[in-house]
C-alpha cells in the first residue's frame, strides 16, 4: 500500500481551515474569520496576506495597523514552516491543480508535453513584480481582481457565482496546457512565499546513501527541479520553490527523504 | 570559438528581449483589465465606507464586515429564531462589481442601521472609517453614515398621482427627518390633498429601507451613490443670503474692469457690411 501520510495531513489541514472560514460566516464561529486577504483568529489575532498587503501599499494607500501586523505574523510563520507550505497545506487551488496533475499522469499527458519555451518557472517572479507595478499604476490591488485563490476561498464561504469559471480555467490550463502551469509558473503569491521560504527552517532532507534512484520522488514533485540532489548528494532541499508538501517523502520507499530542521548554527 | 560566444550572446539578448516584451504585454492587458473592473460606480457600500475610488484601493476583500453583518444578534427571524440573510454581499464573478468587495442591494436586503454598527469596527484595512461615524458625544452613531441618497421618481410614485401612500415615509428610520411629506392641493379633484415624499439630502443615510418598502412594481424611490444622485452648483455660486456661505468670500478682493463704450452708432454697425 502506498504511503499517503502527508497527503492526508495536507488535505485535512486544507479542508479543516476552509471549514473554519466557512463556519465563521455561516454559523458565526469565532475561531478563524475573514479570508486570506485578512483574517482574525479567535477574534483577536490579525493575519494578512503579505502579497495583498504589498499590493495595497504599492497603490499608496496607508493600510490599517491590523493588516500590517497580520502580514508580519504570517511572514514570520512561513519563515519558520517553509514559505510555500502555504501553497500545499493551505491554498485551496492546490487541490484543483493536484487533481489536474494526477489526471495528467493517469492520462499520460505528461509524455506528450510540448516544450513551452516562453513560459518558464521564473515567470512568476516577473508577474509578482508586475503585479505591484500594475497596482501602483491603476490604483487597486491588481492580483486581487483575478486571483483564483481568493476567488475560490470566497466562493466556498460566500458563494461562487461566475467565479467558478476561473477555477475551471486553472484546472484546464494545468491539465491540457502547461504542467504545473499555475502553481509552478504563474502564481505571484507562490513567488512571494518562495522568497519568504528561501531561508525557512523546516526543510526536506535527502540521504543519498539510502536512495535507490527509483526517481518516484521526481515524478510526483510539482517543482521537481528542487530535487536536483537526489541520488547525488546528502543535502537539504534549500530551494524556496519547494512547497514542503511531503509527497516525495510519502512515495520514497527507501526512507531517503525526510523533514528536518535547518541548522544555521552548524558549520 | 568566436562564433559560439557570439551565438550565446545573441541568445541571451533574444530571451531577455522576449521576457521584457512578454512582461510588457502582460502588464498592458493586466492594467487594462484592472482599470475596467474598477469602473462600477453604481454600487452601495457599507456604512462608513471611504470615497469609492479610495475604497476600491483600501478594501482587502476579507469579508469580515459581511460576516459581522450576517451574524449580528439582531439578524434573527422573530418567528423562526433562525439567522436571516445579511445585508452585505461579497461581490462574486458576474456581479459586475469589483470582485470580493462588500456591497448591498436595498431591494434584496436594505441596511437596518444597527446602533452598534457591527460591520465597521471589524474592518482591518481602513476601508470602512470608524471615525466618520463618531458623533460629538464620542459615540458610534449610525445616523452619520452616508451610504447613498434616496431619489424619488415622481412620475411613477403614486403619491404624485394623488393616491395616498406614505410607505417610504413610514419605513424611514429617521422618520419625518430624512423624508418629509409635503401637502399640496389636488387641483384635479378639487377636494383632496397630495402627500408628496421629499428626501432631505443632509439627513438621508441611504439605508434603502424606503426602496424596500416602496409599493410600486419597480420602486419609485431608490438609493443611488452620492456621486450619481447629487448635482454640483460649483464654487463660483455664493449664497449672498447665507452668512456661512459668505465666509467663503470674506477675503475676496474686488477686481474692476472697464470696457470702453463704442462711440459708433447702431446704424453704423448694420451698414458696415459684415453681418456675421
Amino acid at each position: 500500500m502506498k504511503n499517503i501520510k502527508y497527503l492526508l495531513l495536507r488535505r485535512v489541514t486544507q479542508v479543516g481551515l476552509l471549514l473554519l472560514y466557512f463556519g465563521a460566516n455561516a454559523y458565526g464561529w469565532n475561531v478563524l474569520a475573514g479570508t486570506f486577504g485578512s483574517s482574525l483568529v479567535l477574534g483577536t489575532i490579525p493575519l494578512a496576506d503579505p502579497y495583498t498587503t504589498l499590493q495595497v501599499l504599492a497603490t499608496g494607500f496607508v493600510l490599517g495597523a491590523d493588516v500590517l501586523l497580520g502580514a508580519l505574523i504570517i511572514t514570520f510563520f512561513y519563515f519558520v514552516v517553509g514559505g510555500r507550505a502555504f501553497c500545499s497545506w493551505v491554498c485551496p487551488i492546490n487541490m484543483v491543480t493536484d487533481l489536474a496533475n494526477w489526471l495528467r499522469r493517469k492520462l499520460n499527458l505528461d509524455k506528450e508535453e510540448v516544450n513551452y519555451r516562453f513560459l518558464k518557472r521564473n515567470a512568476r517572479y516577473w508577474i509578482m513584480v508586475l503585479g505591484l507595478i500594475v497596482s501602483a499604476v491603476v490604483g487597486i490591488a491588481a492580483f486581487e481582481v483575478l486571483s483564483p485563490i481568493t476567488i475560490m476561498q470566497r466562493g466556498i464561504i460566500f458563494g461562487f457565482g461566475m467565479g467558478f469559471a476561473v477555477i475551471v480555467a486553472i484546472f484546464l490550463f494545468d491539465l491540457f496546457g502547461v504542467k504545473n502551469g499555475w502553481c509552478g509558473h504563474l502564481c505571484p503569491l507562490g513567488a512571494t512565499y518562495s522568497i519568504i521560504g528561501k531561508a525557512s527552517l523546516i526543510r526536506v532532507d535527502h540521504d543519498h546513501e539510502k536512495c535507490t534512484n527509483c526517481m518516484e520522488c521526481k515524478v510526483v514533485c510539482p517543482e521537481n527541479h528542487v530535487l536536483h540532489m537526489v541520488n547525488k548528494e546528502s543535502i537539504m532541499v534549500t530551494n524556496g520553490e519547494c512547497t514542503n508538501c511531503g509527497r516525495c517523502i510519502d512515495v520514497c520507499n527507501d526512507d531517503a527523504l525526510n523533514f528536518s530542521i535547518r541548522n544555521y548554527l552548524k558549520k | 570559438m568566436m562564433a559560439n560566444s557570439d551565438n550565446n550572446r545573441r541568445k541571451f539578448f533574444t530571451t531577455t528581449l522576449q521576457s521584457v516584451g512578454l512582461t510588457a504585454l502582460g502588464g498592458l492587458l493586466w492594467s487594462g483589465y484592472s482599470h475596467e473592473v474598477k469602473a462600477s460606480p453604481l454600487v452601495l457600500r457599507p456604512p462608513g465606507a471611504i470615497k469609492e475610488s479610495d475604497f476600491l484601493t483600501a478594501c482587502i476583500k476579507c469579508g469580515l464586515c459581511a460576516e459581522a453583518c450576517q451574524n449580528r444578534e439582531t439578524n434573527t427571524d422573530k418567528e423562526s429564531g433562525e439567522a436571516r440573510e445579511g445585508t452585505l454581499i461579497m461581490a462574486k464573478g458576474g456581479d459586475n462589481r469589483l470582485i470580493g468587495t462588500p456591497f448591498f442591494v436595498p431591494t434584496q436586503v436594505p441596511c437596518y442601521m444597527c446602533e452598534d454598527i457591527p460591520c465597521v469596527p471589524v474592518c482591518p484595512s481602513g476601508a470602512l472609517d470608524f471615525d466618520s461615524l463618531v458623533n460629538e458625544k464620542q459615540e458610534l452613531d449610525i445616523n452619520k453614515s452616508r451610504m447613498g441618497l434616496a431619489v424619488v421618481h415622481k412620475e411613477s410614485c403614486i403619491a404624485f398621482w394623488g393616491i395616498q401612500c406614505d410607505a417610504c415615509y413610514r419605513a424611514c428610520p429617521l422618520l419625518d427627518e430624512a423624508i418629509t411629506l409635503e401637502y399640496t392641493k389636488n387641483e384635479r379633484t378639487g377636494k383632496h390633498a397630495y402627500l408628496l415624499p421629499v428626501v432631505h439630502d443632509d439627513i438621508c443615510t441611504g439605508c434603502g429601507l424606503c426602496e424596500k418598502a416602496c409599493v410600486t412594481e419597480k420602486p419609485a424611490i431608490f438609493v443611488l451613490p452620492h456621486e450619481i444622485s447629487q448635482g454640483r452648483a460649483g464654487d463660483h455660486y455664493v449664497k449672498g443670503w447665507d452668512k456661512k456661505d459668505q465666509e467663503r468670500v470674506k477675503d475676496a478682493t474686488s477686481q474692476e474692469t472697464t470696457t470702453e463704450i463704442s462711440k459708433e452708432g447702431a446704424a453704423d454697425y448694420l451698414n458696415s457690411g459684415g453681418l456675421y
